[in-house]
């Protein structure tokens, strides 16, 4: 795919390729109806009778997004909206699966209709929004709103240790999901206007240049304001979320490796006092470290070792859907254990496949990222992909017991309405941004896109 | 680097990297733990998988004559089929037991793989079963029971302490196997509260009724071992007539030693072989084994199948033992089944058998053959011949010797009629200064008088014989059990 093709004829006779995404939701959309058929053989032999049911609705809502995206952002990228599709629906068919063993506690229903609300958001934000750069506007306010956001669930009950939900006309909300749309549109605005100064002003300290306080300080302030409340509330791993945000936006605006150093060396410092002082923290260390101390002391197993127990009974091929254990993990395991349910039903072969359309997501947000023209633009593709990556990253590490486990939604996987929300909100910003980038560009052309800067010679191959 | 957004393209490619190499990781990562170390985790004691797809089917059957005596009851609990049985005490020796919570014991334990339907061969394509893991369902275990002779034994013990032993001597089939008191081991199938009662009761009992006496517990054999010494000194030629005089004194000091060895009847000073295996002279076979020496003991009492740490039936038997570091006295008291001789009845029942099957021992076994669900045959157990315990002529000449016990002799109690049967009665001291009730022995075999070799030889114990201890003697307490077992096979 090229981003910047020399010849404006060229382009305007670029494929719009809405047949080839037309094409991609259909496979996904059947691709999760077999996946919900097949829970529904493997339990008792036969079809599920709500199987035209379910691949109906969701496919209605698939191609509703579709249309919505045909319209109004034609040349937008083709795999973004299957992509979320499929992770979607395939997160769908797991909590389904796992409603199974807990015929009390059924939460596949309300997730279709987070899902559905989700799609309505998509489907407003792809239409309302016409072009992105409007959002800049918003990036103080934007900024106000994500603070109130993270603040708010301070005054409502820990739910597990946790003060991260609100109570709604009973439904439960995680404020700090939608906080991190907001504050990478804040990133991205702030970063855009003020790259120059924090790139090229301030002093020079040691091998660091350092921006002046003027501009780097309203950044600061709002990086430690939402780090520090996230604390608070002990989840930390939105906060490990906007440290990787900030550190990345800030590195992608000013190219300075220095502020990756000194990124790295603060995470370093943080984790090491959080993990000391914060015994919550400590004993998921501990938990990373020795996985089975449980079981050695006659405790028995705890969370993250049956999620290692479930990859484990899944090797390469799984055991097929409906057919493992991993209910034995317990509580969470329909939010953030989900992926262990994936591990033990559809083996490494499933789990791979499903890391590499996270990896694909990421991959189609960053080239959205390298083709569209304008700063704030690019900022904002770059932090909504890092969100994905970073969130994947945490959560699956955590549960894959590569990274010390910190409670977080699996992107569309995971049970949790605004997690869910608030993914569709990103992919519909990254396909107004792809369309953006390679439709809107030949109307309005930025000056001087033709010349290239000294480390910016390079395009998207 | 003027406003447009060019010169981040290197920075994002940067990120993307980045990005890459957390998705590397990621996967790196993900065949660590669902490949490399599957193993492992799948091994870990604490991962229940395994017991959920242990318990997710119905576990096969053993079966006795045809007739299932297991059986299996959907719980609807996590692990869902709990095992029954049906005449649970009866066959308890031989199926044990198969808990949720304790496991498994003999031949639920020895035939498990195929019973819980792991084992392989169960399979007609294993490697696309492995493919697709489809658990076979449990296979059944046939095993070669005679249900009568069985309840011939359990009947015939009545609830006293001790253990019954019968063999086919022609192929080592066991017929019967009993020990009593027995358990129920349903009440140890589940996972309740009850389970944990019922095993608490079962270990803690004074009577011990989960001991597999038949095959886990040695007793001195006494007298029944002289068998095993009348079969030393022909094969070695210590004694060549059986009727000739053994020139043994009555009564006989042990060498080295100032004790005597006496006799519980008259005539055994320079008795025969005949005479004294008739009428068990212990100052006889004590001077027989002196003479035949410990390396010629040795040999013979291995042949029987003392000494053996190997066998299996196909559960563990536990070894019997002839001692072979004693001195003379040791050897003369050992070679009447006193002193560190110590037999199974399961090796005394062998030891008949050999008499019964012109000296040889064939391997005794419990499983016929195993089938899959469809009654399709996985494995058969064919005879098996473990060792020649002596010389043929040996074995007609014992015939001949234990024919008269039973004719005119300490077990005419164990006379069948229509049927030849030799036998040998003990009557075994143990017990501090042999202050315990003395245990009470009978070992024999039966041939129909229109069977071309025996059918069946069999070793019956009782501990607890008689309250009157002049009372107690294998003739009088053991013969009628060991008859009526014999009875019981003879009748088909």
């Amino acid at each position: 795919m090229q981003a910047d093709p020399p010849d404006p004829a060229v382009r305007l006779s670029r494929p719009r390729r809405r047949g080839v995404e037309f094409t991609l939701v259909v496979m996904a959309v059947l691709l999760c109806l077999y996946g919900y058929c097949e829970v529904g053989l493997a339990r008792t032999g036969s079809v599920p009778p709500g199987a035209a049911g379910h691949g109906a609705g969701l496919g209605a809502l698939a191609l509703l997004a579709h249309v919505a995206v045909r319209l109004r952002a034609p040349r937008a990228d083709p795999l973004l909206l299957p992509i979320a599709v499929l992770l979607n629906g395939l997160g769908l068919v797991l909590i389904h699966r796992l409603d199974l063993e807990t015929p009390a506690d059924r939460a596949a229903p309300t997730q279709l209709v987070w899902s559905a609300l989700g799609v309505g958001l998509f489907i407003a934000a792809v239409v309302l929004l016409r072009d992105h750069r409007v959002l800049q506007r918003y990036t103080y306010v934007s900024v106000a709103a994500a603070l109130a956001l993270l603040v708010l669930p301070i005054f409502f009950p820990a739910v597990n240790g946790a003060r991260i939900w609100i109570r709604v006309a009973g439904f439960s909300i995680q404020p700090g999901e939608f906080a991190k749309v907001m504050l990478a549109l804040f990133f991205a605005g702030y970063l855009a206007a003020n790259r120059n100064a924090l790139a090229y002003t301030g002093r020079r300290v040691w091998l660091l240049q350092l921006p002046t306080g003027r501009v780097l300080g309203p950044i600061l302030a709002v990086w430690l304001l939402s780090v520090g409340v996230l604390v608070l509330e002990r989840d930390l791993g939105t906060s490990l979320l906007f440290f990787g945000l900030f550190v990345i936006l800030l590195y992608v605006a000013t190219g300075r490796t220095g502020w990756i150093a000194v990124g790295l060396l603060l995470a370093a410092c943080g984790a090491v006092a959080v993990g000391w002082l914060e015994p919550h923290v400590h004993s998921r260390v501990e938990d990373w470290l020795h996985p089975f101390a449980s079981i050695e002391a006659g405790r028995g197993p705890n969370q993250l070792a049956q999620s290692l127990f479930a990859f484990a009974a899944g090797g390469f091929l799984g055991t097929g859907l409906g057919a493992g254990h991993s209910i034995l993990i317990g509580f969470a395991v329909k939010s953030d254990f989900v992926l262990a349910t994936a591990g033990e039903e559809l083996g490494l072969a499933g789990l791979s496949a499903i890391f590499l359309l996270y990896g694909l997501l990421v991959e189609r947000g960053l080239r959205t990222g390298l083709a569209v023209r304008d700063p704030f633009g690019r900022l904002l593709a770059t932090g909504l992909a890092s969100i994905v990556a970073l969130q994947v990253f945490v959560i699956a590490g955590g549960v894959t017991g590569l990274i010390p486990l910190t409670g977080m939604a699996m992107p569309f996987l995971a049970q949790g309405g605004s997690s869910v929300v608030t993914n569709w909100v990103i992919v519909a910003l990254l396909i107004r941004l792809s369309d953006s980038a390679r439709g809107r560009s030949e109307e309005e052309p930025e000056p001087g896109h033709r010349t290239r800067g000294p480390d910016g010679g390079e395009d998207a191959p | 680097m003027t406003g447009n957004g060019r010169p981040m393209t290197r920075y994002i490619r940067h990120t993307a990297a980045f990005c890459a190499l957390l998705l590397l990781a990621l996967l790196v990562n993900a065949v660590r733990i669902q490949i490399v170390r599957a193993g492992a985790y799948d091994a870990n004691p604490a991962n229940r998988r395994h017991d959920l797809a242990r318990y997710g089917q119905p576990r096969g059957d053993i079966l006795v004559g045809g007739r299932a005596v297991t059986g299996s009851r959907d719980s609807g609990q996590r692990f869902r089929h709990e095992r029954t049985y049906r005449d649970g005490p009866l066959y308890a020796p031989v199926t044990g037991f198969a808990s949720q919570v304790y496991g498994t014991a003999l031949l639920e334990n020895a035939a498990d793989g195929i019973l819980s339907g792991t084992d392989p061969a169960l399979s007609p394509l294993p490697l696309y079963d492995d493919l697709t893991r489809a658990r076979d369902p449990g296979g059944h275990v046939v095993t070669t029971l005679d249900a009568r002779a069985q309840r011939a034994a359990y009947a015939g013990l009545g609830g006293r302490r001790g253990a019954v032993a019968a063999l086919e001597p022609s192929t080592g089939r066991i017929l019967a196997l009993v020990s009593s008191p027995s358990y129920d081991p349903g009440e140890l199938s589940g996972t309740g509260p009850e389970v944990a009662r019922a095993w608490a009761r079962l270990n803690g009992a004074a009577d011990r009724p989960m001991l597999n006496r038949a095959v886990r517990q040695t007793y001195p054999p006494g007298s029944t071992f002289k068998v095993v010494t009348a079969a030393a000194a022909l094969d070695s030629g210590v004694v060549r007539d059986v009727d000739e005089p053994t020139r043994s004194p009555d009564p006989y000091r042990l060498p080295g030693s100032s004790a005597r060895l006496t006799n519980e009847v008259v005539g055994c000073a320079d008795a025969s072989l005949r005479y004294a295996f008739q009428w068990s002279c212990n100052t006889v076979f004590a001077g027989l084994g002196v003479a035949v020496g410990v390396d010629a003991m040795r040999t013979t009492a291995a042949g029987f199948g003392f000494n053996d740490h190997g066998l299996g039936i196909p559960f563990r038997v536990s070894p019997s033992t002839f001692d072979t570091r004693v001195d003379a006295a040791q050897l003369a008291l050992s070679s009447i089944g006193q002193y560190n001789t110590r037999a199974t009845p399961l090796q005394m029942a062998m030891v008949a058998a050999a008499v019964a099957n012109q000296g040889a021992v064939r391997a005794p076994h419990l499983v016929e053959r195993t089938t899959t669900d469809d009654g399709d045959t996985v494995s058969a157990t064919g005879r098996r011949t473990l060792h020649q315990a002596m010389n043929p002529a040996t074995a007609v000449r014992l015939r001949e010797l234990m024919t008269d016990v039973v004719e005119k002799g300490t077990g005419t109690n164990a006379a069948v009629p229509g049927a030849t049967v030799g036998g040998k009665s003990g009557t075994a001291q143990h017990g501090l200064h042999n202050s315990g009730t003395p245990y009470a022995w009978f070992i024999s075999w039966a041939q129909a008088d229109d069977a071309m070799e025996p059918a069946v030889a069999v070793a019956v114990v009782v501990e607890d014989a008689a309250a009157d201890r002049g009372d107690i003697s294998g003739g009088g307490d053991a013969a009628p059990i060991a008859r009526a077992v014999m009875e019981a096979v003879l009748d088909h």
